[in-house]
């Protein structure tokens, strides 16, 4: 009986793999893709090798202006006026105050996770902010006083951006909550507030905020200026938040809501243990997107007259002996913003990969 | 979440859901009265006591500030502030529409290279795609502003095409057409040829419902719209000529000058908001189904016509929300024209108008009224869309 053995398989033909292959198919496969493949090449010529001297190869990074060489960048502005960027007017022996908080949220998020008990959770969660404004504001503990108006830069930023999230959040839950209820006015209620905050720009709320909110409380009550940005920030991130929860409430299956009543659970119970859980996992996504909308939408507290970190570009540019370097600045400042975003956008999008996977 | 189906013993009057989302409902109506009771008592006072006019009757006071772009006649001397409410509404229209029609141009382009089978053009949309849309808006505006358009060089320096149209620091500036008598035959032409256009539509629809046949609607439409008014315009004897810009001492007269303000906030404005409707475009186009494309293949349609029979159809219906939405975003960002000092509705009347006459309620409420009859406006459309476009079962 004759025996027949497997031969190996062959290798695919030569013309079908590698590099060559690649290009033939990907950027070469006809004369409209080579054309538009030249076409991409240029783009890249034209825009790279200018763009990468000008910020790396002819900037210059040390010395004193009168020294400027190089035609390229002069990142000596940035070196000189970094303080001024991060931290606006801040008085220089404090820094170590608004440091010392950006390293405990570090540790907090972080960390958070490895905290064992619920109680204890909360309690961070409630001491926390408090901690913070303390360090950075002063008046206790023998800590310095310093004035909101000497707070600038990127402090101000990620300040203006932390308390418009953690204070938006909860705002958000309940104007949701409030608008996929059965109670009538309540929802009538909530559905106006988030339906005109969301139809008006940003800009018209901190205008209202900065002069309108005066006008309605007595002359005793004083608000300072970051105070007023704040509430018009956190009642506009609110209604964003609040739409953004209301898709997660809305894609929990009925049958959750009537368990959790068959259960014998109250509204808040249902609500706290059952239904809030699942809503803002599958939310996720969405909060960090709006939370990316948020921390680019602080910018705007510049034209209410705030020092936030784009402001500090003009700002830096009035010093009669660093006068034209706005373009550094405004790089300086891209950068910033673009890596934070676009960080905070990956995350987003890691977070819709693992649950996708697990569906 | 629904209380009121839960079984009602009727014992205690507490315990009753539905007394209790009575009460709660009191309650916070109860709240609301009182805090806007109490607000608009504070406000009653504060003014008072600061002497602060109310009313709207500072509509009629004469403003006598300029204003560097006017879509309707405006004098310094004579206008009220109405006029200036006027002019900044129809600045800030004139800046949305045009942004609109560059963002959807430079989106929809941007859309289709991200999904190109090219990978250097892939790459490169996605490159751009990434780079815009994580800068915040306001940064994009005040750089196109204070450094790109900063650095233009001027009148007696500017780059020139066809020496008809010149860019220099202080704006761009294009022939404007002069429209003398005559011209309205070539209007008249270009309105019959719409008109035109639209019958034919229906009669292609209709006929290709009933026999199945095809007509080059999209060539012959063109056709018409392009040569019916250009006939008109010889047979007339071309009444539409142009004032070309002129250099003249040492700035340009004549032409039309789009002021670097307007410039700045398009570009920021078009850029940014292009990067959302290309993710729209792509997110539509992925979500027709492969099969869909395949099936029409082995049908033997050809490209064009599985792209604009059945790709097309059931991608918009995917794409065409998110895009007004983002249409309603550019509206409401082009607000922050005010930094720049372009003249539209915030920056003359949250602003300049605010400081002249310092009646902040009676502006901030006419300044968001009139973002909100616009988002209303916005969202009817897109209603009026979605109903549209619904599938229809037969």
């Amino acid at each position: 009986m004759a025996t027949y053995t497997m031969k190996e398989a062959k290798p695919a033909p030569t013309t079908n793999k590698g590099v060559v292959f690649w290009l033939r198919e990907n950027l070469f496969p006809d004369v409209k893709n080579t054309l538009l493949t030249l076409a991409g090449l240029y783009i890249l010529y034209a825009i790279i090798p200018p763009l990468l001297n000008w910020m790396i190869f002819d900037a210059t990074w040390t010395g004193s202006k009168d020294e400027v060489v190089n035609s390229g960048a002069r990142w000596i502005f940035i070196v000189e006026k970094f303080d001024q960027f991060m931290y606006g007017f801040y008085p220089e022996a404090l820094h170590w105050r608004p440091n010392l908080v950006g390293i405990l949220s570090l540790v907090l998020i972080f960390g958070f996770k490895y905290i064992g008990s619920v109680k204890l959770k909360i309690a961070t969660i409630i001491l926390f902010p408090i901690i913070c404004f303390v360090l950075i504001s002063g008046g206790w503990f023998g800590l310095e006083v310093v004035e909101t108006e000497k707070w600038g830069g990127l402090m101000l930023t990620i300040l203006v951006a932390a308390v418009g999230i953690v204070a938006s959040f909860p705002i958000g839950v309940v104007l949701a909550l409030g608008r996929q209820s059965n109670m009538p006015i309540l929802r009538t209620l909530c559905i106006g507030f988030i339906e005109f905050v969301r139809g008006v720009p940003l800009i018209t709320i901190l205008f209202m905020a900065s002069v309108l909110l005066p006008l309605f409380f007595h002359d005793g009550i004083e608000f300072n200026k970051l105070l007023r940005a704040l509430i018009g920030i956190t009642l506009f991130q609110a209604a964003y938040i609040a739409e953004v929860i209301r898709g997660g409430l809305q894609a929990i299956p009925k049958g959750q809501y009537e368990a959790s009543e068959a259960l014998g659970l109250t509204y808040w119970q249902g609500m706290i243990l059952i239904i809030l859980p699942q809503a803002l996992k599958i939310s996720i996504p969405n909060l960090v997107g709006s939370f990316i909308s948020l921390f680019k939408d602080t910018t705007l507290v510049l034209i209410i007259g705030l020092f936030d970190i784009l402001a500090m570009v003009t700002l830096t540019n009035s010093d009669t002996n660093w006068l034209g370097y706005e373009v550094e600045g405004y790089v300086f400042v891209t950068l910033i913003y673009w890596v934070c975003c676009f960080s905070m956008s990956q995350y987003s999008k890691s977070i819709e990969r693992k649950f996708n996977t697990e569906h | 979440m629904t209380d009121k189906q839960l079984p009602v013993d009727g014992k205690g009057l507490l315990n009753n859901p539905q007394h209790r989302a009575i009460f709660f409902q009191v309650l916070a109506l109860a709240l609301v009265v009182f805090f806007a009771f109490y607000f608009a008592n504070n406000m009653f006072e504060n003014i008072e006591s600061r002497g602060i006019t109310t009313g709207f009757s500072f509509l009629d006071n004469t403003a006598g500030f300029g204003i560097s772009q006017t879509l309707i006649p405006y004098d310094d001397g004579t206008s009220t502030f109405m006029d200036v409410f006027i002019v900044g509404l129809l600045n800030t229209i004139l800046v949305s529409v045009l942004g609109i029609i560059f963002a959807s141009i430079i989106g929809l382009l941007l859309g289709v290279a991200r999904l190109s089978s090219n990978f250097l053009v892939s790459k490169l949309a996605l490159v751009y795609i990434e780079t815009f849309r994580n800068i915040p808006i306001l940064l994009q505006i005040l750089f196109w502003y204070n450094v790109v358009l900063a650095a233009l060089p001027g009148p007696r320096q500017s780059f020139a095409y066809l020496d008809s149209v010149f860019l220099n620091n202080r704006g761009l500036l294009l022939p404007e057409p002069i429209f003398q008598s005559g011209s309205s035959a070539v209007v008249i032409a270009f309105v019959l040829a719409v008109a035109a256009v639209i019958y034919l539509t229906r009669w292609s629809r209709k006929r290709h419902d009933d026999t199945g046949e095809e007509f080059p609607i999209f060539k012959v439409s063109l056709a018409i719209l392009i040569l019916a008014p250009t006939l008109v315009y010889f047979i007339v004897g071309q009444p539409i000529t142009a004032i070309y810009p002129e250099l003249k001492g040492f700035n340009f007269r004549g032409g039309l000058t789009i002021i670097p303000e307007l410039l700045a906030l398009l570009f920021a404005l078009s850029i940014y908001t292009a990067t959302y409707i290309a993710e729209a475009v792509r997110a539509g186009i992925e979500a027709v189904p492969k099969g869909q494309k395949e099936a029409a293949k082995s049908l033997g349609l050809k490209d064009y016509v599985i792209l604009t029979k059945v790709v097309l159809p059931q991608a918009l219906r995917v794409i065409i929300p998110p895009v007004i939405n983002q249409f309603l975003n550019l509206t409401k960002n082009s607000s922050l024209a005010t930094a720049i000092g372009y003249p539209e509705l915030v920056t003359l009347f949250s602003g300049t108008t605010l400081n002249q006459v310092g009646q902040a309620i009676e502006i901030i409420l006419m300044t968001m009224a009139v973002y909100l009859t616009i988002s209303i406006l916005i969202s009817l459309l897109l209603n009026w869309v979605n109903a549209k476009m619904a599938i229809k079962g037969r």
